[in-house]
């Protein structure tokens, strides 16, 4: 029985270090294998980078890129290759082609050179950590195309994963995939030098590049299974989503916090609870904006700093809109309670759209988010992509601890569930439906507290108007059906008792 | 015509190394040509190994003239060795020697 379990060490790769459950198995080879593109080299240099951030220095193998070349392209990403150099954090070892071309193979040979020299690197700056990238490339160089068929090569990578594992080193090993099909050198590669292996994919989804890793294997260590989404940001590098792994798992708080109407809070049972997410549905021209709105203003009344993300409308629309409900978005502007970002859905990937929404999380620091309309996003991705947009969105705000509203746009009029609503409305601790009602030949508003977690709320139907100061939620709708199904009906036909019954109620006030 | 011939090894009394050596000095004395060599151990000197981007030992690399070329492996190789490092001018007698 293997009593041995690995000691992990954090890679500082945020997501990452969640899907392995800790980071690297430490002290151990991990192989990293992927197809051309599927960021192997910003992998490679994103961890040693990552190390260096945690006092570790390391030491890049490089046998494709030489150093200065690497440092150039990585530098987008805010890591000074340079700088980390002459702080002795970062040596490279470079095994790109020499001048003059490669040279043939002319009798026995082995890798003690490679191993030398990487063990005197390590040795100069105290490395913790050892990036090779990638091994492919020397085999292509040197046309060995089985070239673990060689002995010299199975016994060369067999010596030098040992004397790795003696310098006290977690190792990654970076390898190209050449066909999803082929894997014959991995499997070799793993066989020989690697305890683990994590497997970068670069694929299709739909029309859009989807990026994901995978733990393919963790010798005796837990880790999560599946593949995991990721993208490459400018800024940051390499970014994984780990989905609802962080999501289910964040507390939350019993404080309540104002909706920015008193109505809605009393709907509430005494307003939104803080660290929630709300979701707003209705078909269009419902009210959900103007939800919104009342959001932002109830927020930045008690001093919160609001975020307002804008899907569907510019800004001046937006601004427009508020001041046709007496509500003065450029003062809260002004005074820095409010910062409105607007952007064009289909512009980007959702994966940039999340990477934005997670740096001007990350700057401004809300207290509030607004997201209008998270529906519209649905058109930047496939499906399968917004369901795992939603869900890293809702991991963000959840762990930031933000109270967070987004609305979603049905696109029937009457209401009915859309994409959006599946998707996320398990993630969500609050769901509101807008609804067009039909009474007596008249289009009026309803709006109803479809779930709330952790909370007793109005159950009831109630009529929604929208004058000069914004929204009005009054009484509830008597003897009208299947609003929230989206099909209103008169439960008891007759006009006179309607009439006189319609608004039997007592006033929300008086809840 | 001057040659500048140097050959990394890893350890000087390992079999691979004395064979890479023998080898070449055999070659070099059938050579018409002025060369100097330069034999670098890469267990002592890995900052020179560095230099030269030298990853397998033995490797004997051809500096001058230029352009530089080089071969990987301890010279068993005879006509492997002489196509790389283009040395068939300076050869004054034929293979078999």
């Amino acid at each position: 029985m293997d009593l041995n379990i690995p000691v992990k060490s954090p890679t500082g790769i945020r997501g990452l270090d969640v899907i392995t459950a800790g980071g690297l198995p430490d002290g151990r080879i991990t192989l990293v294998t992927g197809g051309p593109g599927s960021g192997k080299t910003v992998f490679s240099m994103q961890y040693l980078h990552a190390g260096v951030e945690l006092g570790e220095p390391g030491v890049f193998v490089t046998f494709e890129d030489q150093p200065a070349f690497i440092g150039g392209n990585v530098r987008s990403f805010g890591w000074d290759v340079a700088a980390m150099v002459d702080a002795d954090m970062l040596r490279f070892v470079d095994v790109s082609a020499p001048s003059g071309g490669e040279g043939r193979i002319v009798g026995g040979f082995d890798l003690s050179a490679l191993a030398e020299r990487i063990k005197t690197a390590c040795d100069e700056i105290g490395a913790k950590r050892v990036a090779l990238d990638s091994l492919g490339a020397l085999f292509a160089r040197l046309g060995l195309f089985d070239p673990l068929e060689r002995l010299e090569m199975r016994t060369g990578l067999r010596e030098l994963a040992a004397r790795l594992r003696a310098l006290d080193v977690t190792t990654i090993m970076t390898s190209e995939r050449t066909s999803e099909a082929s894997p014959d050198l991995d499997y070799q590669l793993e066989e020989y030098v690697a305890d683990n292996v994590l497997m970068l994919r670069n694929n299709l989804d739909g029309e859009r590049r989807r990026r994901t890793v995978e733990v393919l294997k963790f010798r005796g260590a837990e880790h999560h299974e599946g593949q995991f989404a990721f993208s490459i940001l400018p800024g940051s590098g390499i970014a994984v989503l780990p989905l609802g792994e962080m999501a289910l798992e964040t507390p939350s708080t019993e404080d309540r916090t104002e909706s920015g109407s008193v109505e809605l809070d009393a709907m509430l049972g005494g307003g939104m609870f803080r660290e929630s997410v709300a979701l707003v549905s209705g078909a269009t021209g419902t009210g959900k904006t103007l939800v919104s709105s009342h959001f932002v203003l109830g927020g930045a009344a008690r001093g919160d700093k609001v975020l307002l993300l804008a899907y569907e409308e510019s800004r001046d629309q937006l601004f427009r809109n508020a001041r046709g409900w007496g509500m003065d978005f450029d003062g809260l502007v002004a005074s820095g309670q409010l910062r409105v970002e607007c952007a064009y859905p289909e512009g980007m990937s959702l994966q940039r759209h999340l990477a934005r929404i997670t740096s001007l999380v990350d700057e401004y620091q809300p207290d509030r988010i607004v997201i209008d309309s998270l529906s519209a996003l649905e058109r930047a991705g496939s499906v399968l992509g917004f369901r795992e947009f939603s869900l890293a969105l809702v991991a963000l705000v959840k762990t930031r601890g933000v109270l967070t509203l987004m609305t979603s746009s049905s696109a029937e009029l009457s209401g009915s569930v859309t994409v959006t609503e599946g998707h996320i409305s398990t993630l969500t601790d609050l769901i509101l439906l807008l609804r067009y009602v039909e009474v007596a030949g008249e289009m009026r508003r309803g709006v109803a507290v479809l779930k709330m977690r952790g909370s007793t709320h109005d159950k009831a139907i109630r009529e929604f108007t929208i004058d000069g100061e914004g929204m009005r939620i009054g009484r509830i709708f008597q003897r009208v059906g299947g609003i929230v199904l989206g099909v209103p009906h008169q439960v008891n036909p007759s006009l006179d008792d309607r009439l006189t019954t319609l608004f039997d109620d007592p006033p929300t006030a008086d809840l | 015509m001057r040659m500048h011939l140097t050959l990394y090894i890893a350890g000087a009394d390992t079999s691979r190394s004395i064979s890479a050596k023998r080898r070449l000095d055999h070659l070099l004395g059938r050579l018409d040509a002025e060369v100097y060599l330069d034999v670098v151990d890469v267990l002592e000197s890995p900052d020179l190994a560095e230099l030269a981007r030298v990853f397998a030992t033995p490797t004997l690399v051809r500096d001058l003239p230029s352009p530089a070329r080089r071969v990987i492996g301890d010279l068993s190789d005879v006509e492997g060795v002489t196509a790389a490092l283009g040395l068939d001018p300076y050869l004054l007698h034929p293979e078999g020697v």
